[in-house]
């Protein structure tokens, strides 16, 4: 285009500039040493490695100023490690720019695109191929291989089948029954209404008939926070009201959200957080989200005492505890 | 001959007979490499994954993928007697009773971050320098392909210790595949090999971090590194460099030497930063177990940003004939981070779309000539720092006394407001930085000396700039608008003219530059 500058004429190309070390002979022997001790360093690394593999006990600390308190072995051999690899490095990469030839050079590109008689050719080989396979004249031989390819992919799939049972109703519920009672985690120890005073919080199991062995699975959808709250401090309607005894009110404490423990309670505000994503739940009434992601209050679980005035479950769960998915049925 | 020259032709002459290989290698040997320390990034990401595969194949002699219950009696004094699963067990029995098993692990994860990090920055560099273009798309798309797997990976890896920071890492993976609608309980089920956590997740997910992801790791790396060998390496624009040609060093010996030395660098670093910096000091965090958390629980810088999106997702759930739809869930862990990935893959052929250009380029663009381009990665930096932000949002309020509430709101209108932001600033700043350069090449640099002139008037003395930096500065392309007609020469509408109206649109904002000096002004200034 004529509104554009020509180009500086190539021959402007910098001229290899010699470096220290191609014109002064001392300066290319000083080169040839700073690469020996480099490499030296190098294996004065591998001996640090060795020795504290081998003769540093790892019930020894130093301390380091900033790093604070640190495992001498793991630092022996860590620092070790890290000089006989680094120096190496460096070694290699000062020998290249001081002493090895230090000319750039010129290659040149071609197009990628292959020229009109090769593409010609392969369409007419391919053509040649595909006819010689007779797919469009042979229908009998097209179908059956449709279909046998078909039917092949499904046994792959099939096979994966085993990975896991199906889900059922397994997410719907949980080990709180009618009557279930609510033991202290960890102790799993009854608890009496009197047990609690206002502001308390304590985390509750089911009790179950294996205490001492709850599948992990059972965990993750069991945990229950009581709390205890002066009366009037809820603004519950009538019938969450009812499921409370005596100011002590039951949460699910697995989040709505995304299944996280719901760990955080601020006695001052009674809102309950999840350290996951920050969503925060109003105790005083009934665990409605007040910030975050989370769609749906924490499921109450419905309590009131036994005849030994021991704490236990009035009804199981009346909706699915955890994180939704597609078959929750959230009415 | 020395008789060293003669083995070594005994042993060449032997390969050769047998695979014909001096004519290639001969070729290989002078292969060009342009040099620019923005090209280091890519070599970083391949010695990374070597690390990786060296420090992880040490890590698998002792590491126990089972979830199976045991007792640790090991020597760290705060878990014994603690019931955990037999990985956890074995991890800890890594840190603490393996000579350099816990500087191994720390060297294991370091890498990890360091090969993410580098990834982003090799993507960044490829993104700002347009390298992506034409005959470069594919290795784009592989490219992508590299980072999707390495958040995947990294994921999976720092889960497989079981620990109380990756078992809820877990959690809100399992809840991520349970909100996706008609099939995702059944896929929970089946990964999880029945209810979260079950027992069978940690060995399945150990097959698929040491076999099958680095496997396709290897092949696809593989295939990125050929492609760059035989399209040969993009170069910065300068003198003699041409789209015809490549200027660097060739491979013996100094590339060699160079990139080979490198290697022993970046693993030299890594080792140190392992040596004296802790991380995922997974004793600290205890077992795993759904009932429990520790305040603080963060993902990896990589995944952060995932679950900052997370965090800022409005309360929104559809319930409609029994069933759920977690909006909260699937908008920010799975449609945006579709929608960013998928865009990235194709953006080549987008840019291809706006300006029409068709050609090959090898010649790399500075980012301030292409300013939509520019602007564009901007914004979506932006965007990942708004949601990286929002992921440490209970760091950032415990460490700043501030409000996580404050934080969630700056981040959720922030969302909106600030990408679109820095892309107008950015593409602002890069018109400038052309203007610059055209008052740079018309007058020459700025002195800072002052002259006052016979009559009074005060005027700077400008120094002529080299002839190489005038050649870089005038060496781009000026951008051009596609000229679409909405009729053809006949005066008939064309169909497609949404399409052709939106093309012209997205060229004209494209094409938005500085005009480049021209041969005119420049004699002009000369008579001057």
């Amino acid at each position: 285009m004529s509104n554009e500058l020509t180009p500086i004429d190539d021959s402007a190309l910098p001229q290899h500039a010699p470096r220290a070390t191609d014109v002064s002979p001392a300066s290319e022997k000083r080169a040839e040493q700073q690469v020996a001790i480099l490499f030296g360093l190098s294996g004065v690394g591998s001996l640090l490695l060795i020795y504290s593999y081998i003769f540093v006990k790892d019930t020894v600390f130093i301390f380091i100023p900033i790093m604070g308190n640190q495992n001498a072995q793991q630092l022996g051999i860590g620092i070790g490690m890290a000089m006989s690899l680094f120096f190496i490095g460096i070694a290699a990469i000062h020998w290249a720019k001081t002493l090895m030839p230090d000319k750039e050079i010129v290659n040149h590109r071609h197009e990628f695109r292959s020229s009109d008689e090769d593409r010609a050719e392969l369409v007419q080989t391919v053509k040649e191929g595909v006819a010689g396979v007779q797919l469009g004249r042979r229908k009998l031989i097209k179908r059956s291989l449709g279909a046998a390819i078909g039917l092949f992919a499904l046994p792959p799939v099939l096979l994966l089948r085993d990975l896991g049972p199906l889900p059922g109703k397994k997410l719907e519920t949980t080990n709180w029954k009618v009557g279930t009672r609510l033991l202290t985690d960890p102790g799993n120890r009854p608890i009496l209404a009197s047990d609690l005073e206002v502001g308390a919080v304590v985390q509750v199991l089911p009790a179950v008939a294996d205490m001492e062995h709850r599948p992990l699975s059972d965990i993750a959808k069991d945990p229950v926070l009581l709390i205890r709250l002066r009366p009037e401090e809820f603004q519950l309607d009538a019938e969450r009201l009812a499921m409370t005894h005596e100011g002590i009110i039951a949460f699910s404490k697995i989040c709505s959200h995304m299944g996280c423990a719901v760990a955080l309670y601020e006695q001052t505000t009674k809102h309950l957080l999840c350290p996951c994503h920050q969503s925060t739940f109003d105790v005083t009434r009934a665990a409605k989200v007040i910030f975050g992601p989370a769609a749906r209050p924490l499921p109450q679980l419905d309590i009131t005492v036994d005849a030994e005035g021991y704490l236990v479950a009035r009804a199981p769960f009346n909706e699915a505890v955890g994180p939704s998915f597609w078959e929750r049925n959230s009415q | 001959m020395t008789t060293t020259e003669k083995k070594i032709g005994t042993a060449a002459n032997f390969v050769d007979e047998r695979l014909g290989a001096a004519k290639w290698v001969k070729k290989s040997l002078n292969k060009v490499f342009p040099d620019h320390w923005t090209f280091m990034f890519g070599e970083v990401c391949m010695y990374s994954f070597i690390i990786l595969l060296l420090s992880g194949t040490f890590l698998t002699f002792w590491f126990d993928p089972s979830q199976k219950e045991v007792v640790y009696n090991g020597s760290y004094e705060p878990l014994q007697g603690l019931k955990m699963s037999a990985a956890y067990a074995s991890t800890l029995n890594i840190s603490f009773e393996v000579r350099g098993g816990l500087l191994m692990r720390q060297i294991h994860h370091w890498a990890a971050n360091i090969f993410m990090a580098a990834i982003v920055a090799h993507l960044l560099r490829v993104f700002f320098t347009g390298a992506f273009r034409k005959p470069r798309e594919f290795n784009w798309i592989l490219g992508i392909l590299l980072l999707t797997l390495g958040l995947v990976e990294g994921l999976l890896g720092y889960s497989l210790p079981d620990d109380l920071l990756s078992g809820t890492g877990l959690r809100i993976t399992s809840a991520i595949i349970q909100a996706i609608p008609v099939v995702g309980t059944y896929a929970a089920f089946f990964l999880f090999g029945g209810e979260f956590p079950g027992t069978d997740f940690i060995p399945r997910i150990f097959t698929l971090h040491i076999l099958i992801i680095p496997g396709i790791f290897l092949a696809v790396i593989t295939i990125h590194v050929m492609l760059v060998w035989y399209q040969k390496h993009t170069q910065f624009p300068g003198v003699g460099r041409t789209e015809k040609n490549v200027v660097g060093h060739p491979i013996l010996p100094v590339y060699m030497a160079k990139a080979g030395g490198f290697f022993f660098v970046v693993f030299g670093i890594t080792a140190f930063i392992s040596a004296v910096a802790s991380i995922n000091p997974i004793w600290l965090y205890g077992p795993y177990t759904p009932g429990q958390i520790s305040a603080g629980s963060q993902p990896d810088w990589y995944m952060g940003w995932l679950d900052g999106l997370v965090r800022m997702a409005p309360p929104l759930e559809t319930h409609a004939f029994g069933h759920t739809i977690s909006w909260n869930i699937l908008i920010p862990a799975v449609i945006v981070p579709g929608i960013i990935f998928t865009g990235m893959a194709l953006y080549p052929f987008i840019e291809s779309w706006i300006t029409g250009d068709k050609r090959e380029h090898h010649l790399l663009d500075r980012p301030r000539n292409v300013p939509n381009r520019t602007a564009l990665g901007v914004m979506s930096i932006t965007f990942v720092m708004i949601s990286l932000i929002n992921g440490g949002n209970d760091i950032i309020a415990t460490n700043f006394d501030l409000s996580i509430n404050q934080i969630m709101w700056f981040s959720r209108i922030g969302i909106f407001i600030l990408p679109p932001l820095a892309f107008i600033i950015t593409k602002r700043l890069c018109l400038s930085l052309q203007r610059a350069d055209r008052e740079l090449l018309l007058h020459g640099a700025e002195t800072g000396r002052l002259l006052r002139l016979p009559h009074g008037e005060f005027v700077e003395v400008h120094a002529p700039i080299s002839p190489e930096k005038a050649y870089l500065l005038q060496s781009h392309e000026q951008l051009v608008p596609l000229e679409i007609e909405d009729v053809d020469a006949r005066g008939v509408r064309r169909p497609g003219a949404i399409k052709n109206k939106l093309q012209r649109r997205l060229s004209k904002a494209h094409a938005v530059s500085v005009p480049k000096v021209t041969e005119q002004e420049l004699k002009e200034i000369e008579n001057h």
